[in-house]
């Protein structure tokens, strides 16, 4: 060995020996085992912070990458406990509290009695409006209680494979429907809307109930207070059920599981309050008044229905086109 | 009869998603549906956690909850399955679940998402056993054939644990023994209604 490789192994001993001694303390502050759960993110801990656990995933769909949301259940306990609740409440207290109005009240006749000479209330199409917008509610009405009570009510009768046929189509005719009935609530609005500002005739006519009790006969416009708010009913309700279904029609389009949570509830809670307000606007527009559904049906109404129930819309009615204008009506229907 | 439970070791988990390819891969899932999928939460930072999240078989299961169409059941095995033929694909289920289970083949087509498709433990839907038409519709049933969910089965570092409930237990509580420190057993309070000590 040559004094120069003897310096080199000395060298490369002496250097070996600073590393091991200064590395000795190190590792002896090391405990002997580590614990990495201690600086780690704990379930528990980011429930305190938020009520959902979203990391990073790698999937295109990032609504993947909320591992938790236990807001569903609240959300469940809404849907499965508090909405048949409400619904049941709502739905079956109307048809009670109109049972029994029926049975006391009976229907209400035009006192003075039919004078056979009608008068236009509504145009085509304004008809056209209202039956289209109808027609839509009513299905839309019985495919959505499907929805919140079928399990309970119809699956036990029909059966499950009848009950999903039933219920598939019922989902389609739910989802199609909308459009139609979108665009007749938006159109109730523009043609109606001028007869359905609240005025001071109003007052009277509620301060009065609306003569719903005796035989009294508050003065009117063509709507009255009672109609009034089944109009805006519709405009507004209309337009929350048709806002809060388009989000849940088109889920996840800027939206995400909490919002589509609370569109849910939104749309199911004014459905079934609209529904239980169209209850009570289609017994008074049937059995329970006379002469009432001939304003939807033919369109014309009996002049004294007018002068009891209208009487300030027949005397407008009557300045503008003179009263002789309304047409006697035909003893016999022609053949069409 | 087992209590079937899944519990994934977050101290284990490497996030390699080989639990995510076997499943896709074992079932033919079609594009865009994710059975499994893993989630990093605080990635990058100090404390990151990766957890392997599918169907956790909830006891009381909320999708079974609220199905307007009672399309789901839970087998004697805890197993929560349903059947696609009954499935209107309305999609409370995903908002009811507390894990994201709930896969739709398609989204936002006026609500037409087709059948709900979900993690079945392996374990198939009502049809026969093994038939061609569960494999259709539910992918294979391993557990008729004695096995366990293959993403468990192909985890690498068996951070992933499928099973008998008590017995999955078991094995956690051991590791916990062992290294001194649990990993806290993601979603069991809320799929479960118990959480393991430490």
């Amino acid at each position: 060995m040559t004094l120069i490789s003897k310096f080199r192994v000395i060298v490369v001993a002496l250097a070996l020996l600073v590393m091991a001694l200064s590395t000795q303390p190190v590792r002896a502050q090391q405990p002997a085992s580590v614990n990495p759960q201690a600086s780690a993110v704990t379930e528990d801990r980011l429930f305190q912070e938020l009520n959902r656990i979203s990391g990073r995933c790698t999937l295109p769909d990032q609504k993947a990458c909320t591992i938790e949301q236990p807001a569903g259940r609240d959300w469940r306990y809404f849907h499965q406990v508090t909405l048949r609740w409400i619904g049941g409440l709502t739905i079956i207290g109307m048809l009670a509290v109109l049972i029994v109005f029926y049975l006391w009240r009976g229907m209400v006749r035009i006192e003075s009695g039919r004078s056979g000479r009608t008068i236009v209330r509504f145009n085509a199409f304004e008809r056209f409006v209202h039956w289209m917008t109808a027609t839509c509610f009513i299905i839309l009405a019985l495919s959505g209680l499907n929805i919140t009570f079928g399990k309970p009510l119809l699956l036990p009768l029909i059966g499950p494979n009848s009950f999903t046929a039933w219920s598939q189509w019922a989902k389609y005719a739910h989802n199609y429907l909308s459009f139609p009935f979108t665009i007749g609530v938006f159109l109730i609005f523009l043609i109606w809307i001028a007869g359905n500002i609240p005025n001071r005739v109003d007052i009277e006519w509620l301060k009065r109930g609306g003569g719903i009790v005796g035989h009294d006969h508050p003065p009117a416009y063509r709507f009255n207070a009672g109609q009034k708010m089944i109009y805006w009913v519709v405009v507004l309700g209309g337009t929350a059920v048709a806002v809060s279904g388009y989000v849940l029609m088109f889920p996840f389009y800027g939206t995400n599981v909490a919002s589509m949570q609370t569109a849910q509830m939104a749309h199911a809670i004014v459905a079934l309050l609209f529904i239980a307000v169209m209850i009570g606007h289609i017994y008074i527009g049937t059995v329970g008044m006379e002469g009432a559904f001939e304003a939807m049906g033919t369109g014309t109404v009996d002049l004294n229905w007018a002068k009891e129930h209208h009487n300030l819309w027949l005397e407008e009615k009557n300045a503008r086109t003179g009263p002789n204008e309304p047409q006697r009506q035909p003893a016999v229907t022609p053949a069409e | 009869m087992a209590r079937m439970k899944f519990l994934c070791d977050a101290d284990r988990c490497i996030e390699c998603n080989a639990c995510v390819t076997a499943c896709k891969n074992e079932h033919e899932v079609p594009w865009g549906i994710n059975r499994r999928r893993v989630v990093t939460i605080n990635d990058g930072k100090p404390g990151e956690r990766s957890i392997s999240m599918a169907c956790m078989h909830c006891t009381d299961a909320p999708c079974q909850a609220v199905c307007p169409v009672n399309c789901f059941y839970t087998t004697a095995d805890g197993v929560v399955l349903h059947s696609k033929d009954l499935c209107i694909g309305c999609g409370y289920c995903f908002y009811a679940c507390p894990f994201g289970a709930p896969q739709y083949p398609r989204v936002g087509n006026f609500g037409s998402r087709g059948k709900m498709d979900k993690c079945t433990y392996c374990a198939g839907g009502p049809e026969a056993d093994g038939s061609k038409a569960e494999y259709a519709k539910y992918g294979a049933n391993r557990l008729a054939e004695g096995k366990l969910p293959l993403c468990a089965e192909m985890c690498s570092t068996k951070s992933l644990l499928a099973g008998d409930g008590d017995v999955v237990v078991q094995i956690y509580k051991e590791r916990v023994a062992k290294r001194g420190y649990g990993s806290g057993a993601w979603g069991w309070k809320t799929a479960y209604g118990e959480a393991i000590e430490s």
